[in-house]
């Protein structure tokens, strides 16, 4: 019995039931990730003796017993390493757990290796990860999306039962979309970020990779809440998501936003996300158009607040507490030029330069103080939209997977793929991609719904709806 | 968008800044780039943001708590990534004579 393209809920079965034991789960996981993963490269790093040990402790009768969960390389585990896909921390060793890991340790869950991402998480292919790209599941010459590449190449190859990522302008939704797999961004503040490498603190989000809307329900059940190590982590209580989600659309209101259907878009990807408002339309849902006027500016404002942040989180790499150290410095100043200089990548490097000059005296207000304020009109687009309708519908990436080394010339392009999920970051709300179709190609297309702050019990039924009624999440790829 | 996009940003004076040692072919890689993000970004003057108050209606109140000793990393642990360190400390080049 192979269990690898089994759902967590069907694996945690297996289990209770004595069928399997976790140990033979991790090794058949094990020999997957040997099967594919020196094509796909989802992996960092992954110490199979350790998943074992921790296996063989699992106690089955917890919410997530013996299940294996990959994480991405940019939250620490304690005794792993977290290098960020950054070459500045080879070497590292994580002192401590990040919360969302002794929540998942407290559920039972096995950790289960590290998986690749765009160097500190910018990115939006996994390209500019320091360690190598990873390849899409569906088109190993495509890229899986990012910046949780590994994260969703590894759920969408079966490779991983689910795996963790982050979210800081679509990194888990658009990689998501890319592989055919659920990627869900929960509202900022609802899940802690105590022990994530920060890239941009006031949108950064941990979020979860599953085969199904189910499985991101009852993940999310365990790593939310709040945290007294994360101020920014709110104090509500936990609604039961896998509770919820049977409840259908009939009545509820689904709004479609007209600027998200706009030129540029691919005719496969829009003709997909069409038939799935059909479907919900025949579900029983009212299908709402509405407006969400200042969406073009999203991608803008975002390159302005997230770089301004990161060159201030990144700040802290400079060879002095952790990390690579320059060799030989000559003073303190040249030991962080050169310590910087040769542990970060290109794209680092761009957006820390970046960052710093629209934070720089003459060029604050003009850009930092500007983009804040379209932020703020960002969010009331968000908020007049919401009273009109409970979720909305948009498509999550404007293309399929695009092939490797096709945009690394030009970082606008880059940006560009993030043109649809770079709002809700902005806004702080949440949204999920689940898989709605394939391209003629047999790339993975993906719909995005979005909810408003901390909506995601109906965000998730939504989804759960769709996906219910249609096959494209019980595809697997031709690996 | 009429400025050349190479004049919008000094890299050389803004990678010094942010303590970066960057090579003369990025710096003529990144001047390009970093214009062209610039132009793109520019179309946010276009926007009308004079009614638009600089934090909003932020929900995020200040969390305060007692400032107390509570169980942290100990000292080893903390250096235990530290590239050069002595007698429980970092060790850094000189930086006074």
């Amino acid at each position: 019995m192979d269990t690898t393209s089994l759902t967590i809920p069907e694996l945690r079965q297996k289990l209770s039931s004595g069928a399997i034991r976790p140990r033979e789960v991790v090794d058949q996981l094990a020999t997957r990730v040997a099967d594919v993963d020196p094509k796909l490269r989802a992996y960092l790093q992954l110490d199979v003796e350790k998943a074992r040990t921790a296996a063989d402790a699992a106690d089955i009768t917890k919410p997530l017993g013996g299940v294996p969960i990959a994480i991405k390389d940019v939250i620490n585990v304690q005794g792993d390493p977290c290098t960020c896909a950054s070459k500045i921390l080879d070497g590292y060793i994580a002192p401590y757990d990040a919360t969302v890991i002794t929540k998942l340790r407290e559920a039972g869950a096995v950790l289960f290796g590290r998986t690749n991402m765009d160097e500190f998480a910018m990115g939006s292919s996994t390209e500019n990860s320091s360690w190598g790209s990873t390849r899409n599941p569906w088109d190993l010459d495509r890229i899986p999306g990012g910046s949780s590449g590994g994260s969703a190449a590894a759920v969408g190859g079966h490779e991983a039962f689910a795996a963790l990522g982050t979210d800081t302008g679509g990194s888990i939704r658009q990689p998501a979309a890319l592989c055919s797999c659920v990627g869900l961004k929960p509202t900022y503040g609802r899940v802690s970020r105590y022990g994530l490498t920060a890239f941009a603190s006031s949108l950064d989000q941990i979020g979860t990779f599953t085969k199904t809307v189910e499985e991101a329900a009852l993940l999310l059940e365990i790593i939310a809440g709040h945290d007294p190590r994360d101020n920014t982590s709110i104090d509500r209580p936990v609604p039961k998501y896998t509770q919820s989600l049977h409840q259908g659309v009939k009545g509820l209101r689904l709004g479609v936003p007209k600027e998200y259907f706009i030129k540029g878009i691919d005719p496969e990807v829009e003709k997909a996300v069409r038939d799935a408002i059909d479907e919900y339309k025949k579900q029983g849902a009212e299908i709402v158009e509405v407006s969400l006027p200042h969406t073009q500016y999203a991608v803008a404002v975002y390159y302005i607040i997230a770089t301004a942040e990161c060159s201030a989180n990144l700040a802290r790499f400079d060879g002095v507490r952790y990390g690579k150290r320059a060799q030989n410095p000559k003073d303190i100043l040249d030991m962080y030029g050169r310590t910087r200089a040769e542990g970060f990548g290109a794209e680092v490097k761009r957006r820390i330069i970046l960052g710093t000059y629209v934070l720089s005296s003459g060029y604050y207000d003009a850009y930092y103080n500007r983009a804040q304020k379209v932020r703020q009109l960002i969010g009331g687009d968000f908020r007049l939209a919401f009273e009109k309708c409970d979720a909305l519908l948009t498509p999550t990436s404007p293309t399929a997977a695009f092939k490797i080394g096709e945009r690394t010339a030009d970082p606008l392009q880059m940006y560009l793929a993030d043109i649809f999920t770079i709002a809700v970051n902005l806004a702080g709300i949440c949204g999920v991609s689940i898989p709605c179709g394939f391209t003629t190609n047999k790339l993975p297309i993906g719909l995005q719904i979005i909810g408003p702050k901390w909506g995601e019990e109906t965000m998730l039924r939504v989804a759960h709806a769709y996906e219910q009624a249609t096959p494209w999440h019980k595809e697997k790829p031709p690996l | 968008m009429a400025e050349p996009s190479s004049d919008r940003i000094d890299v050389t004076y803004v990678a010094d800044l942010a303590r970066l040692r960057l090579s003369p072919e990025e710096i003529v890689v990144f001047q390009k780039q970093l214009g062209d993000v610039l132009g793109y970004v520019s179309q946010l003057a276009e926007v009308d943001v004079s009614h638009v108050s600089l934090l909003g209606d932020a929900d995020l109140k200040n969390r305060l708590r007692l400032d107390e000793v509570r169980p942290s990393l100990p000292v080893t642990e903390a250096l235990s990534n530290a590239p050069k360190q002595d007698n429980n400390l970092f060790v850094v080049p000189k930086m006074v004579e």
